[in-house]
């Protein structure tokens, strides 16, 4: 089940993007080292979901996007299906589609014209509903699931896609604490299970400085920081960027937790 | 929810087993459908007999059927042609339906009431007006037309209720759909009043039929049921891949507007090449894989084998309701099915307003 071909890099360069003559998203240049978490936080409207989108080819951009070694082109269709998986903000889910078939959808850039799934596509399916602890629900309708299970069910398929890289925008709007952490944790040991490289975005900060090894801040379009939780998520840059009075705290460990404090009037 | 259907494919290879339960069901369906549809007629002959006389035309088979000449005659040159087109074009008017419900993502999209079936009705028309058998020859250009015909009607609906790119609401596409079958029927009456030497052949035709003289309408219909059939069996990947939009279609590696257009060619040759030989027959394309899709779930691995196999049966049987219910007199199959379909239609159109 582990990725034989290891871990690959991604790397934006100059990457712009205009959407009807607005800028959302300003020559930016960031490197993630193969194998790493890195994690875009900003504002609402920082153009977080598009730079995901970028990686994922569905938003017309100019510079270059590279997923794999340096000097290689950007992948196009079925071989970035091969090196890329997403797990969307919003994921459509058919309406009545079970479980099996959605997951199964993961192995489509892996076959040719087919009509019928072929044994390996069935047994990678089930290994990783086994892993995510689906497998009860293998039968159930996706949409009949609690936003828990779905949200699992959506991994599922991006895993079933067997790709070194696995992008994961805003992976817990709907969910409650317990199950956001659910599955940040489940992210992380897939992480290190198939040496995976996980490029995020989240909106919240106060755990993802102790999942993430590394931080990216997009402000309005623009990269404005980009390294360590403890060198990114610092009262200083929350306050600027954010507009909030925040509290941070590291551990031993370099893991931050970022408290957000109510602003009392004088 | 711990129906039949979970218990039947619960465990590891259950999938793949539920699916083959069904396909022999749809076999054994298509068979007895075929059978009963051979056996019903004016001059009766039974079941029984019937069943060994088709079973004789098995090649390695040696069956007695104890048939009169005049009898076999009535099998082979009558009801045979007219049972196996009514298998041909249940087939391709369900097997069309789930495909355009799919690429839809509509549930209520059927190769009527998307004006496809109507489009392909002008196309036939003109090229009986026109009188293009005559020009072409050997090739008979009446089903070419018509698939002309069906793409303009279905490209007319989609491109209507389409905009930007988002797919509009299943009720957009369907209102489209109507007025694009007004329209292009309205063009048709025009076309058919202008000629009205014609006006007979082409009415029986609006009506729908599956009367038969001898092989030559099967013949006709064959390679294009053939070309349709295999495009449908190879759309039912991307159709899956389709279900979950076109973006996340993408990302799994589909080029979502090329997949869209080869299915929707697929699927309106069947179609038109359908309406082409037996008129217009509403409703099949929405109430077969309808019911498979409640039975068997959403994933086109099942839908489109058993929706091209319970079309074909349910067509097959609404032929012999045609024939009997009235005898002598034959009610029009479009009437039959537009009596089981329409109110199939109001049940599916009501949960899509309450959801």
């Amino acid at each position: 089940m582990s990725n034989t071909a290891g871990a690959i890099s991604v790397a934006w360069s100059g990457v712009s993007v205009d959407l009807g003559g607005r800028t959302v998203l300003d020559s930016i240049n960031l490197e993630v080292a193969a194998g790493s978490w890195t994690t875009i936080v900003g504002p609402n409207g920082a153009g977080k979901s598009t730079l995901l989108r970028t990686l994922a080819g569905t938003v017309a951009h100019s510079g270059t996007v590279r997923v794999g070694p340096a000097n290689t082109s950007e992948p196009s269709g079925r071989n970035r299906a091969r090196l890329l998986a997403m797990v969307p903000q919003h994921p459509v889910i058919p309406t009545g589609m079970q479980v099996f078939d959605y997951a199964l959808l993961g192995r489509s850039p892996h076959q040719g014209l087919r009509f019928s799934a072929s044994t390996k596509d069935r047994r990678s399916t089930e290994a990783v509903l086994d892993r995510l602890n689906l497998t009860p629900f293998s039968n159930r309708a996706v949409d009949s699931l609690s936003g828990g299970e779905r949200q699992r069910v959506v991994v599922a398929r991006a895993l079933v896609q067997e790709t070194p890289v696995l992008v994961l925008d805003e992976p817990m709007s709907f969910l409650d604490l317990r199950h956001q952490l659910e599955v940040l944790e489940l992210v992380a040991e897939l992480r290190a299970e198939r040496d995976l490289t996980v490029i995020g975005s989240l909106h919240d900060l106060s755990v993802v400085g102790q999942f993430a090894d590394r931080i990216a801040i997009l402000d309005a379009g623009r990269l404005v920081a980009d390294g360590h939780p403890a060198e990114t998520l610092t009262s200083k840059l929350i306050a600027r960027h954010w507009g909030v009075d925040a509290r941070t705290e590291v551990d031993s460990e370099g893991a931050v937790t970022v408290t957000v404090r109510r602003r009392r009037p004088a | 929810m711990t129906s039949k259907v979970d218990r039947l494919n619960s465990g590891g290879g259950g999938q793949s087993l539920l699916g083959i339960r069904w396909l022999l069901a749809g076999v054994g369906a298509v068979l007895i459908s075929a059978a009963v549809s051979v056996a019903s007629g004016p001059v009766s002959i039974p079941l029984g007999q019937v069943a060994r006389e088709l079973l004789d035309h098995l090649p390695l088979l040696e069956v007695d059927s104890s048939l009169s000449a005049a009898d076999r005659a009535i099998i082979w040159d009558l009801r045979a042609p007219r049972v196996v087109l009514g298998l041909l074009v249940g087939a391709l008017l369900a097997g069309s339906g789930a495909a355009y419900q799919g690429v839809f993502r509509n549930p209520l999209a059927d190769p009527y009431l998307l004006g496809i079936a109507a489009g392909a009705g002008l196309g036939a028309t003109i090229a009986i007006v026109a009188e293009l058998r005559d020009v072409l020859g050997l090739v008979d250009p009446v089903p070419l037309v018509a698939f002309a015909g069906a793409l303009v009607a279905v490209a007319a609906a989609g491109t209507l209720s389409v905009r930007r790119g988002q797919i509009g609401s299943p009720t957009t596409l369907i209102l489209a759909g109507v007025a694009v079958a007004n329209f292009f029927t309205a063009i048709q009456t025009f076309v058919q009043q202008q000629n009205s030497e014609t006006l007979q052949q082409i009415f029986a035709w609006i009506l729908g039929r599956l009367s038969t003289a001898g092989w030559t309408e099967v013949q006709l219909l064959i390679p294009y049921a053939a070309v349709s059939v295999v495009g449908l069996v190879l759309a039912i990947g991307p159709l899956d891949v389709l279900a979950v939009g076109d973006e996340e279609a993408s990302t799994l590696g589909l080029r979502p507007r090329a997949a869209r257009r080869a299915v929707l060619v697929v699927a309106s040759l069947g179609a038109a090449a359908a309406v082409a030989v037996s008129g217009l027959i509403g409703f099949v394309g929405l109430v077969v894989p309808h019911a498979v899709r409640l039975v068997v779930g959403t994933s086109h691995r099942r839908v489109i084998p058993l929706s091209l196999l319970f079309g074909a049966a349910f067509l097959t049987l609404a032929d012999v309701v045609s024939r009997t219910v009235q005898a002598p007199a034959e009610l029009p199959i479009g009437v039959i099915t537009a009596f089981i379909g329409a109110p199939f239609f109001l049940v599916i159109l009501r949960r899509q307003v309450g959801s």
